[in-house]
């Protein structure tokens, strides 16, 4: 873990801003400034208050609480800080929320989801053994195997995720891939919890996935969550994890150029949501936007902002649960949903099971659903593979 | 109280207004050294509309109201220095109409910089208006109110030069609009032929009435912009650079920078020359003229023109600059304050040394960007220090270098620019008493109760 020791750094902020916007200033890109408009909610006014608090001026609110967790941690901030901190400043909130869990202070929703990951396994308060109800018999992972596929609780418990999962489980088996799932024997991957601050939990998750692949001899891991890629990236190898790793939008692309895959003509105009933990998080904007390019007859047009400058969906840092941001037009997902639909396209693409959730409900809500549908980019591939 | 919660609940809806501790404590202060002071609530309207029913609401209670929008003046403008209601203008962020032909733009007081500049270049790409150095939070209306300078101030004045209509919400409560639009539909004067009421609202920091709709200048956007760059080691020599240069009237934007780190910036003074043009021709015979202008100096070996590579070219033209902003973590503390004196260039060196001198006795550490203004008629000279805000110590001695600045910078002919308030009091000291007289029966008759960011511009 490399949690920076924010305390004695978190002064530095200035509020100069920056970190509302996107690269051109066009709009608000801060999900939660934009969905409050408070300065309090923005980065800057997170990490005033944050110092504020170390320094005794303000006591902690559980409204203090809200405005520390409605961060989505999309990183839009760091991209854009003009400071030499700006690398830290996820960290740095993750630091004081951690500081909060060990002091017993955070918001209810969020300590329900701490309460559901911890006695279940998954923040739903699912059934461990219904993970994997929705599997309709797809193998278990054995030894020899190349890939282990890596559902997630979205996966395994989310309708959504349900239904993503299924289509890119279709598409390994049509295009050859040895693979195999661990079914009831998954954990939580834990981003989210390492996100919300609760480092002991994170913690236990982390070796109990780590201990399940060593003991497969797991070589090979494909996630369908940016959310599950990015932690096991890049906080797994601190506890000794050891394998390969792609998320599943890299390897459809691998599997599109080796031709194992050949998608029938589609007629769509399709615009691609960049996932924060696959965007800015680790740097995966092509093989997406590769694979709807390799489809012939769809149209890829982008949204204003785009790859870097992406708007978050709101999901991220639990909010897909704990929905601190939602009720309100001016909530994220119902913000891009709108974007997206100011674009022409009548499919929105995702490459995330927390961001097909959030922008699904979010063109519901907004009475767009009989313009513009929302999949991922899994279901869209898989559909034209059905229809070959 | 209470009352007044649920009032401004019932104008603006519940989702924006505050009266919880969080916001009392963030709106209750600014990135600069002024100690903070809480409001009660934090309101944030929708509508030229609403900020009426809040200051017709303010009235009837007695209630003080402090305009903000980016809250980035340093100087603690928009810190409510008796409490009541800060309005954080950011909502109101429609851009309504863009003249191409009278080249002007009509925004709302929330509009920011940042938001004009991206609007310009994608839907009016020849034409730009005057972006200040400040980050891109910075709104239209507040950088105007306080007589901002931007990209443009060396050939059309203070960006509060530029504007060409107001619409205003009294201290009473009343909409008023100056200018041509107060009676015609089109905002391209804010006040010939007319008497100029824009005066009583630009440079008054709030005190006379809130700024809820604002006409400004857009001028062509040239199709390339370039920099040169002249170096002297001699300060005495500044103020004639600058004449000869502006005499040309080739040159865009002039900015001199002085700062003693890294070592080779110190004791040099970095001319930053900005050329626009629609074609390389153009670009040429400018920077031939400009060059021909200091021809002396390179003969005498006072100075030269130093290769701009084309690494260095992005950060200089960039528009904000976020060098500015970085200027506040160059020792790792988060702060920056300016005293920023409008003063005659020939003032340069004096000031200058008097930059040096006091970060020599407080040991702190400064730079200096002068820009000009209007075509030489004035510079805004900025005396910056770096402060840490986890050194208490460090902070106290760098607001008592900015208050010998400030001192110092009347002394020698110069105004401040954006005066925090004890600024002000030098000021209203040293100003025509028939001057100050005017100012406060303007202000009284503006502001009978006393409402209106009050602490500012206030005789005592």
């Amino acid at each position: 873990m490399q949690q920076k020791d924010y305390a004695s750094q978190i002064h530095r902020c200035f509020r100069c801003d920056y970190c509302k916007f996107p690269t051109d200033y066009s709009s608000f890109n801060c999900p939660s400034y934009r969905r409050f408009r408070f300065d309090s909610y923005s980065t800057g006014g997170r990490l005033w208050l944050i110092y504020a608090w170390l320094k005794g001026e303000i006591e902690w609110s559980e409204h203090f609480a809200e405005i520390l967790y409605t961060c989505t941690t999309c990183k839009n901030c760091t991209e854009q800080c003009p400071m030499k901190f700006a690398p830290d400043i996820v960290d740095w909130i993750v630091g004081a929320r951690s500081d909060m869990v060990e002091k017993g202070k955070i918001p209810p929703r969020v300590a329900r989801f701490f309460e559901a990951v911890y006695g279940y396994g998954n923040p739903f308060k699912q059934l461990r053994s219904d993970r994997a109800a929705w599997a309709n018999g797809t193998k278990k992972y054995a030894t020899g195997d190349e890939y282990l596929l890596y559902v997630g609780c979205l996966g395994s418990y989310d309708e959504n995720g349900q239904k993503m999962a299924r289509s890119l489980i279709d598409i390994l088996n049509a295009s050859g891939v040895s693979f195999g799932i661990l079914g009831e024997e998954e954990e939580c991957c834990g981003n989210e919890i390492y996100m919300l601050g609760e480092m002991g939990l994170f913690q236990n998750l982390v070796e109990k996935n780590s201990q399940k692949f060593k003991e497969l001899g797991v070589r090979k891991i494909v996630t369908l969550s940016p959310h599950a890629y990015n932690t096991m990236k890049n906080n797994y190898p601190a506890f000794g994890g050891s394998f390969e790793l792609c998320h599943y939008t890299q390897l459809l692309n691998d599997l599109i150029e080796k031709n194992k895959i050949k998608p029938s003509r589609a007629k769509a105009k399709v615009t691609y949501h960049d996932p924060c933990f696959l965007g800015r998080y680790n740097n995966i904007y092509d093989e997406p936007r590769q694979i709807l390019q390799s489809i012939p007859g769809i149209e890829l047009v982008e949204m204003e902002r785009n790859k870097r400058d992406a708007f978050c969906c709101g999901g991220g840092s639990g909010n897909f649960v704990t929905d601190l941001l939602a009720g309100s037009a001016d909530s994220p997902a119902r913000v891009r949903a709108r974007e997206a639909c100011e674009t022409g396209a009548d499919t929105l693409a995702v490459a995330c099971p927390s961001c097909l959730t959030m922008l699904t409900d979010a063109v519901k809500a907004e009475d767009l659903d009989d313009k513009l549908a929302v999949k991922d980019i899994s279901q869209i591939l898989e559909e034209l593979l059905s229809a070959k | 109280m209470s009352d007044v919660y649920e009032s401004l609940q019932k104008i603006v809806g519940k989702d924006y207004v505050s009266n919880r501790a969080e916001e009392r404590y963030f709106y209750g202060r600014d990135p600069g050294l002024m100690p903070p002071h809480e409001p009660d609530y934090v309101v944030m309207p929708k509508t030229t509309e609403k900020v009426q029913e809040i200051i017709k609401l303010a009235n009837r209670e007695k209630v003080p109201v402090t305009p903000k929008g980016g809250g980035l003046a340093l100087t603690g403008l928009v810190i409510p220095l008796k409490g009541g209601i800060v309005m954080d203008m950011k909502r109101m962020d429609r851009i309504l109409e863009v003249n191409e032909k009278a080249r002007y733009v009509v925004v709302e007081a929330g509009v920011t910089h940042g938001a004009l500049k991206s609007y310009l270049q994608k839907h009016h790409p020849h034409l730009r208006h005057s972006i200040p150095d400040s980050p891109p939070i910075a709104t239209i209306v507040a950088n105007a109110v306080i007589h901002g300078q931007g990209r443009l101030s060396q050939q059309h004045g203070f960006n509060s030069d530029m504007v060409s209509g107001l619409e205003v919400v009294l201290g009473t409560g009343e909409i008023c609009r100056i200018g041509s639009c107060a009676l015609s539909s089109q905002w391209f004067s804010k006040g010939a032929p007319l008497p100029d009421l824009s005066g009583l609202f630009l440079g008054w920091f709030g005190t006379t009435g809130i700024i809820t709709k604002l006409g400004m200048k857009l001028y062509p956007c040239k199709k390339i912009r370039d920099v040169m760059l002249f170096l002297t080691d001699k300060a005495d020599l500044v103020p004639e650079v600058i004449r000869k240069l502006a005499h040309t009237e080739m040159v865009e934007d002039i900015v001199v920078t002085a700062q003693p780190l890294p070592l080779r910036f110190k004791g040099n003074f970095y001319i930053l020359l900005y050329i626009t043009g629609d074609s390389e021709e153009e670009i040429e015979f400018k920077k031939k003229m400009a060059w021909e202008a200091l021809m002396v100096y390179f003969e005498s070996r006072d100075g030269g023109f130093v290769s701009v590579t084309p690494n260095m070219k992005p950060p200089l033209l960039a528009m904000p600059s976020k060098d500015t902003a970085r200027f506040a973590d160059v020792s790792k503390g988060g702060g920056f304050e300016y005293s920023g004196p409008i003063a005659p260039i020939d003032k340069y060196p004096a000031y200058l040394g008097k930059l040096e001198e006091l970060a020599s006795k407080y040991k702190l550490f400064y730079s200096s960007a002068a820009r000009v203004i209007d075509g030489g008629h004035s510079m805004m000279f900025s005396f910056s220090y770096t402060f840490n805000r986890a050194n208490p110590d460090e902070m106290k001695r760098a607001k008592v270098a900015l208050d010998e600045a400030a001192e110092f910078a009347l002394e020698e002919d110069g105004v401040i620019w954006k005066p925090n308030i004890n600024e002000q009091q030098m000021v209203m000291e040293r100003m025509d008493q028939n001057t100050l007289k005017l100012m406060t029966s303007i202000k009284q008759f503006l502001d009978p109760n006393g409402i209106m960011n009050p602490g500012n511009w206030e005789v005592k």
